[in-house]
């Protein structure tokens, strides 16, 4: 009854019926029709037809690569993250302000641009990869390329998530700490890591799920050597390219799923942390 | 700010690391890009910015955006209005919903619409006899567009209209107020800077989109081909310094959306 009750109960505002229609229907027609095309489209396979797609061995060695990349990209963005988040609160220099606005970049500049610029700078003859050349390092055009595109498209997350929890915080605690004979290791460990954690958690998260699903970027630098150097969503893009539309559909699978999960585990985090968080959802 | 004794170091150790590894990774970058561009010298540039496929690309991009910008930030209202304003069961599936095109990898955004509305999709029989072709042309390129870029609207809204509440709102109803009237005096007038900050989202990202883009595009030279793309086709025809130039303006289009941004952050910190 109460179901019922809350769609016909008597509403103060106007505008209930045609906002609640119109985004039904958009989100069925922009974002839910288009995942049963799929869902469809999949459904045609037989199991073991989608089971000999999905672990091909050159796909198999897609996952690794991409996987693998995305994690240390990750941690490093983690790492980053934090210091920066940091920085950015508690300190005040000159140029924080740019610095801040900078944070932005990479969701603010193309993918396409993204890719097309670091290869460049991180080739053996770039202003960045020819002195990592002495040390025998190669960058563009390896599997230290994908990580150097995940990182670089996927910086401003932890920034973005911690900052705020960090502003909220203060800086009170870590002085009383601090005053009460804390080391700053300790006071990071046992004031602030607690209270950070969740949003650290959410950023890190989102970092990793934007990693693995990430094309443009990654596309222009890791030269995509079958079995080296191909990302999952460029098997995908191949499978396309040679008509195989179950094939592409079957990794596709494999990619949403892997991503939709951690969307809801995302959203888990910031709901069962939403005093801190910060989320008004 | 007193801290602990031996951690005098910590402060200018940390903002050195944090801003030489910001320079290394996010200022080297753009000063590339620009110096690359201006590599061929101001004639290659204007010739590089004046080549018809250029100009192409240049209007596709802009083309697109127009279209997907007002198509998301009427829907993108819309549906934070539904979601902040009423409550209902499902409310919270709604904005799950809402964020899948973020999790969604590009390439898979694009080809789901490909699967749908290409030639072996369900459509193709009907799109064919009234002859539209809606995949490897620009409706495509707007449909997925729209898709990678509708929860920003959302996104931006939603947090702030919670804050707001519906006191005024409820208000002017009361006193006589139609809905629409109450949007544009009252919620109107709250919102428009968070609206313009989503809007500024939007369309960083509808300019900028390659993944999707290029799965339903076709990289068709003149037809279909948007600046990201361009910039793709530009390098694997060894015209480096072309890339660069397209790949420059995209870079200050990001800029631009940079500082706006800042401005708008600046506008809604005092608001909140």
């Amino acid at each position: 009854m109460t179901f019922y009750r809350s769609f016909t109960s008597k509403r103060v505002l106007p505008g209930f019926t045609i906002s609640l229609g119109s985004s039904l229907f958009f989100i069925s027609l922009v974002i839910l029709l288009p995942l049963t095309g799929l869902i469809m489209q999949v459904s045609e396979l037989s199991l073991a037809q989608y089971w000999q797609i999905i672990t091909d061995e050159r796909v198999v060695a897609s996952y690794k690569v991409t996987l693998s990349a995305a994690a240390v990209a990750t941690v490093i963005n983690l790492l980053f993250g934090l210091l920066m988040a940091w920085i950015l609160t508690r300190y005040r220099f000159p140029g924080r302000l740019l610095l801040d606005g900078l944070m932005d970049l990479p969701f603010a500049l193309p993918t396409a641009v993204a890719g097309l610029t670091l290869a460049a700078l991180l080739s053996t003859s770039g202003w960045l990869g020819q002195y990592l050349a002495l040390w025998d390092i190669k960058v563009s055009y390896t599997w230290l390329g994908i990580v150097a595109a995940m990182i670089f498209t996927s910086i401003p997350f932890v920034v973005r998530t911690v900052q705020p929890v960090l502003e909220e915080f203060g800086p009170e605690y870590e002085e009383a700490a601090a005053t009460l004979g804390s080391s700053p290791w300790q006071t990071f460990w046992r004031v602030i890591f607690p209270e950070i954690k969740p949003a650290l958690l959410t950023g890190t998260a989102l970092s990793f799920t934007r990693s693995i699903g990430e094309f443009g970027a990654v596309i222009f630098i890791a030269g995509n050597i079958p079995w080296q150097t191909e990302v999952t969503s460029l098997m995908i893009f191949v499978r396309l390219q040679e008509f195989d539309y179950a094939g592409a559909s079957a990794i596709a699978s494999v990619v949403l799923l892997a991503s939709l999960l951690l969307l809801f585990i995302i959203n888990g985090i910031q709901q069962r942390y939403q005093h801190i968080t910060g989320g008004l959802r | 700010m007193k801290t602990a004794p031996g951690s005098r170091w910590i402060r200018p150790l940390l903002i050195g690391t944090g801003v030489t590894l910001t320079v290394l990774f996010l200022v080297i970058p753009l000063l590339l890009i620009f110096i690359t561009a201006f590599s061929a010298g101001i004639g290659g540039l204007w010739r590089n910015l004046t080549d018809a496929d250029m100009l192409h690309a240049i209007g596709m991009t802009l083309f697109v955006a127009g279209l997907t910008v007002p198509i998301n930030l009427v829907f993108g209202t819309l549906i934070a209005w539904c979601v902040t304003r009423f409550t209902f069961p499902g409310r919270r599936l709604l904005l799950t919903l809402i964020d899948i095109p973020f999790a969604v990898s590009p390439i898979v955004a694009g080809l789901l619409y490909l699967l749908l509305y290409g030639s072996n999709g369900p459509f193709a029989g009907w799109l064919d006899q009234h002859d539209i072709q809606l995949m490897f042309a620009w409706p495509g390129l707007v449909m997925v567009t729209v898709f990678v870029s509708c929860p920003f609207v959302v996104r931006e809204l939603v947090p702030l209209m919670s804050t707001l509440g519906t006191e005024q709102e409820e208000a002017a109803v009361l006193l006589g107020a139609s809905g629409w009237r109450v949007f544009r005096d009252i919620t109107l007038p709250n919102i428009r800077w968070a609206l313009l900050y989503g809007v500024i989202l939007t369309n960083a990202k509808a300019v900028g989109e390659f993944g999707a883009v290029s799965v339903v595009s076709g990289t068709i030279r003149g037809k279909t081909n948007t600046l990201p793309l361009h910039v793709e086709l530009l390098q694997q025809d060894y015209n480096t310094a072309g890339a660069f130039i397209a790949a420059a303006l995209l870079t200050l289009i990001a800029i631009a959306t940079l500082v706006v941004k800042a401005f708008l952050q600046w506008k809604l910190e005092r608001q909140y």
